[in-house]
């Protein structure tokens, strides 16, 4: 049982709760800039960028897929702008063009080149892959301090560990001028706040989020984990610090409540099978967001119990 | 290869064939003409919302008719999970944006990832459970031709005909609650009703699109052919039917596609020909295009 | 019924507002407001940011819900009578790329003749063109309307009003960020409508044009402040209640 534990549901809880750290952390800046969106975008984005660079340069490192992606999130924000100048299009749509002509160019890639043996098939890229990602040495509590043991843990661990730390660094150095930018553009800019370096630098985080959970947890629980989270945390507080603490909790707990209850809630109703894990704490976590709508404390802006709709001018 | 391709662009491919293609071409004129109106009142993120909430009610639908002792892949009983699910995603939607502070893209992205979430989790039940055939289910993903049977073939084809009946009918009130909702109240028009049918022709669409497009692309089918026809006209009933005739040919061209090539997923195939008609048209569309900006900048000093 | 008798001798009432009172969020936005505006006059509206003016326009054509309050137009409850209101919302209100010609614009005054599907007559044509004329844009007609100056956008919206030939013109600011001789062009067309018996109602910002272009005024803060014809009603106590008190210099003593 312990060993059980120990190898197949410890290092897709963990895998799954850094990823959802790594998520949420952005995506609290993402929601007050409006730009949810975004980290939909961007989850899509990774795909093409992985498979082209796998194409390119035949290796399926993280170094070089890292790379394919940022590439990739870096000719999305070049076509959208070009979109939006073409067409004067609704931002929304110029964005929504952008991702589903990327997303499918990886997928027609994929199929084509038969690059499948990246093991990145399209299967993964949507569900991702977390039931795969298990330790063969977690034999017992002694495989915790053995060295040789813990170099067989799945090297999605490690890595999201050291995108986590990077992401955590990057925004306690931008932080204070990401905030005001956020806030009030003009006003950061006049400052000598470098806004057009910090929207950039958002997006390249976003992307780095992205990727990196990417390939452990696939395209649906990225976008869930960038917007659900956050947005559960905005309506319990009115205080940034606060809001980003909670989402950092919400995240946590959906990712560890929603990969125990794929792995063990289906054998407990009788039935002999387990269901991914993925979409499980995606779903949680949109529960948790219902439950912040419903009883969150800030779930309604002052002075407007209707919402943010559209109201009269005065 | 080649012969099959333009046995299949031509209705020469046999019966079933001509149907899958004539099908694919009347969703994406429906899709088309119906998404320029989707984008102009600034619905586009809300239909791909819609879209990956109809996953679980496909799943759902599935289980359903496949414990009843029937055939779970049966297209109208897939399609009505779909439009269950997708409906109730969008009231949650509505009272997420109308009842919290959330701003509405965020409540948008909340409401696609935990569907489609809760989709993939029944798709995962459905793998095990090993009731039924599930292997046509990932077709809704991605889109697929291959396998597909004639009845749902003609129900694609008749529906997106009779979309397109509706859709010319209310044109009028579509385009003055887009352009300028307060006025069009003015003027006697119901806009809610008008944003309404608007969501729920946008929902037909999405539903039709399901087998041949898959759900994850099928915004693209609604906004692209919008985005490039927008280049070539100033005038909404000329933009809908451009729109119209791009998607028509990207959903033609790309079944045939699928149809030559069996391996090659129908819903990118598609999308990316509709992009191609976009990037077309950035170039060639008189006034907005790059080559006439270009022509006009040479030209001005000359003047 | 019969369409208004313009030979009646009583001064018919176009518009009466009687308590209307609107809340937004709970916090009220206009209260208890009490007015009529006479067939035939052309009121302004004034007050400082914040008054209320929109809004109150809005809920008077049953826009925005009101808390309290009843408003009359012609007689009627004002939701039958919209059919003889025409409204030209604040021009920033829209989206100026819509696929849209400027003659399309105008056309779409003509809805309630022509509905979802009727065919846009001969006459009807004539008249959208007739409209866009009277305002110096028949030139226009086939231009892309997001190719327009602001003060050629505003020239559109009253076209389209103007469609209407309605009987009760209802304006959010006409005058915002429009060139002088759109102002001009503006003015004399809605002094026209007025000599043609028609009423008028506009939020108007400039104090000093007041006396000139409008023969009522409306003060509003939150409250109605005052009404009345503009040569007895429009002075300086009255305004500088209405706008709190700060010192005007443009207004008469």
């Amino acid at each position: 049982m312990l060993a059980e534990f120990l190898a197949l549901t410890l290092p897709p809880m963990l895998i799954a709760t850094l990823a959802s750290l790594v998520c949420a952390l952005p995506g609290n800046v993402l929601l007050l800039r409006r730009q949810a969106m975004l980290g939909d975008a961007m989850s899509h984005v990774v795909l093409p960028g992985i498979v082209a660079a796998f194409l390119l340069t035949g290796s399926a490192s993280g170094p070089v897929m890292l790379g394919g992606a940022l590439a990739a999130a870096a000719l999305s924000a070049l076509m959208i702008e070009a979109i939006r100048r073409t067409t004067r299009a609704d931002p929304v749509a110029a964005m929504g063009v952008t991702f589903t002509t990327l997303f499918a160019t990886g997928v027609l890639l994929l199929e084509v080149s038969g690059a499948s043996a990246v093991h990145l098939d399209v299967e993964h890229a949507l569900y991702g892959n977390l039931e795969g990602l298990i330790w063969l040495d977690g034999t017992g509590w002694a495989a915790l301090a053995d060295p040789a043991a813990l170099a067989g843990l799945p090297v999605e661990l490690p890595a999201l560990a050291a995108a986590l730390a990077a992401m955590a660094l990057a925004f306690a150095l931008i932080w204070r001028p990401l905030v005001i930018a956020t806030f009030d553009e003009g006003f950061a800019a006049s400052l000598g706040i470098p806004t057009r370096l910090i929207s950039a630098g958002l997006t390249g985080l976003t992307a780095l989020a992205a990727v990196s959970a990417f390939a452990a947890v696939g395209s649906i629980l990225t976008i869930a984990m960038l917007i659900c989270p956050p947005a559960a945390a905005r309506l319990l507080t009115d205080s940034l610090p606060r809001q980003v603490v909670l989402s950092l909790v919400i995240a946590a707990a959906s990712a560890i409540l929603g990969t125990l209850a794929a792995g063990y809630l289906p054998p407990a109703l009788g039935l002999g099978f387990t269901v991914s894990a993925a979409g499980s704490i995606a779903t949680l976590s949109g529960l948790f967001l219902g439950l912040a709508a419903t009883f969150g404390p800030r779930r309604h802006a002052p002075g407007h119990p209707a919402g943010r709709r559209s109201g009269p001018s005065v | 290869m080649t012969e099959t391709l333009l046995q299949a662009l031509f209705f020469q491919a046999g019966y079933n064939a001509a149907l899958v293609s004539l099908g694919a071409a009347l969703l994406g004129l429906a899709a088309g003409a119906v998404g320029a109106f989707t984008t102009l009142r600034r619905r586009a993120l809300v239909s791909d919302a819609m879209a990956h909430a109809t996953l679980p009610g496909i799943g759902l639908a599935f289980l359903a008719m496949a414990a009843l002792g029937g055939d779970g892949r049966a297209l109208p009983g897939l399609l009505a999970g779909a439009a269950l699910s997708a409906a109730l995603g969008l009231i949650l939607l509505q009272a997420l944006s109308s009842r919290t502070r959330l701003p509405e893209d965020a409540a948008t992205g909340a409401i696609l990832s935990a569907f489609y979430g809760a989709g993939i989790v029944i798709l995962t039940v459905i793998q095990n459970v090993g009731i039924g055939r599930p292997a046509g289910l990932e077709g809704f993903l991605l889109g697929s031709t291959a396998g597909m049977l004639r009845a749902d073939a003609l129900l694609i084809a008749l529906g997106g005909a009779l979309l397109l009946g509706l859709l010319a009918s209310l044109r009028r009130p579509l385009a003055m609650t887009a352009f300028d909702p307060v006025h069009a109240r003015m003027m006697g028009i119901d806009t809610r009703s008008t944003d309404l049918m608007l969501l729920l022709m946008t929902l037909a669409c999405v539903l039709l699109g399901l087998r041949v497009v898959g759900l994850i692309l099928i915004v693209a089918l609604l906004i692209t052919p919008a985005l490039a026809a927008r280049l070539w006209s100033d005038r909404i009933g000329i933009v809908a039917l451009l729109a119209g005739l791009i998607g028509a040919a990207a959903g033609h061209v790309g079944a045939a596609l699928s149809l030559a090539l069996p391996d090659l997923p129908t819903g990118p195939a598609i999308i990316l020909l509709a992009f191609a008609a976009f990037v077309m048209s950035a170039l060639l569309a008189p006034g907005r295009g790059l080559l006439s900006r270009l022509r006009r900048a040479h030209a001005r000093p000359g003047v | 019924m019969a369409p208004a008798d313009s030979a009646t001798p009583l001064p018919e009432i176009a518009l009466a507002l009687s308590g209307l009172s609107v809340a937004y969020g709970g916090m009220p936005v206009v209260e208890a407001a009490t007015a009529r505006f006479p067939a035939g006059s052309m009121t302004a509206i004034i007050g400082p940011n914040g008054a209320g003016k929109s809004t109150l326009l809005k809920a008077a054509l049953g826009l925005v819900p009101a808390l309290a309050g009843e408003v009359r137009a012609f007689g009627q409850p004002v939701a039958r009578a919209l059919p003889r209101i025409a409204y030209v919302p604040q021009r920033a209100a829209v989206d100026w790329d819509f696929p849209a010609r400027v003659i399309d614009v105008v056309q779409m005054g003509l809805y309630r003749q022509t509905g979802p599907l009727g065919r846009l007559t001969p006459d009807l044509r004539a008249r959208a063109e007739q409209s866009l004329a009277d305002l110096g844009m028949a030139d226009f007609a086939q231009r892309q309307i997001g190719a327009l100056s602001g003060g050629q956008q505003q020239r559109v919206f009253l076209a389209r009003a103007l469609a209407q030939q309605g009987d009760l013109i209802v304006l959010d600011e006409p005058f915002a960020g429009v060139d002088a001789a759109t102002e001009a062009a503006i003015i004399a067309v809605l002094h026209g409508l007025r000599a043609r018996g028609r009423t008028v109602i506009a939020v108007h910002h400039d104090l000093s044009t007041v006396p000139a272009y409008f023969d009522r005024v409306l003060l509003l803060n939150r409250r109605v402040i005052a009404e009345g014809p503009t040569s007895t009603t429009f002075h300086r106590d009255r305004v500088a209640e209405a706008y709190g008190n700060q010192l005007l210099t443009a207004i008469p003593a």
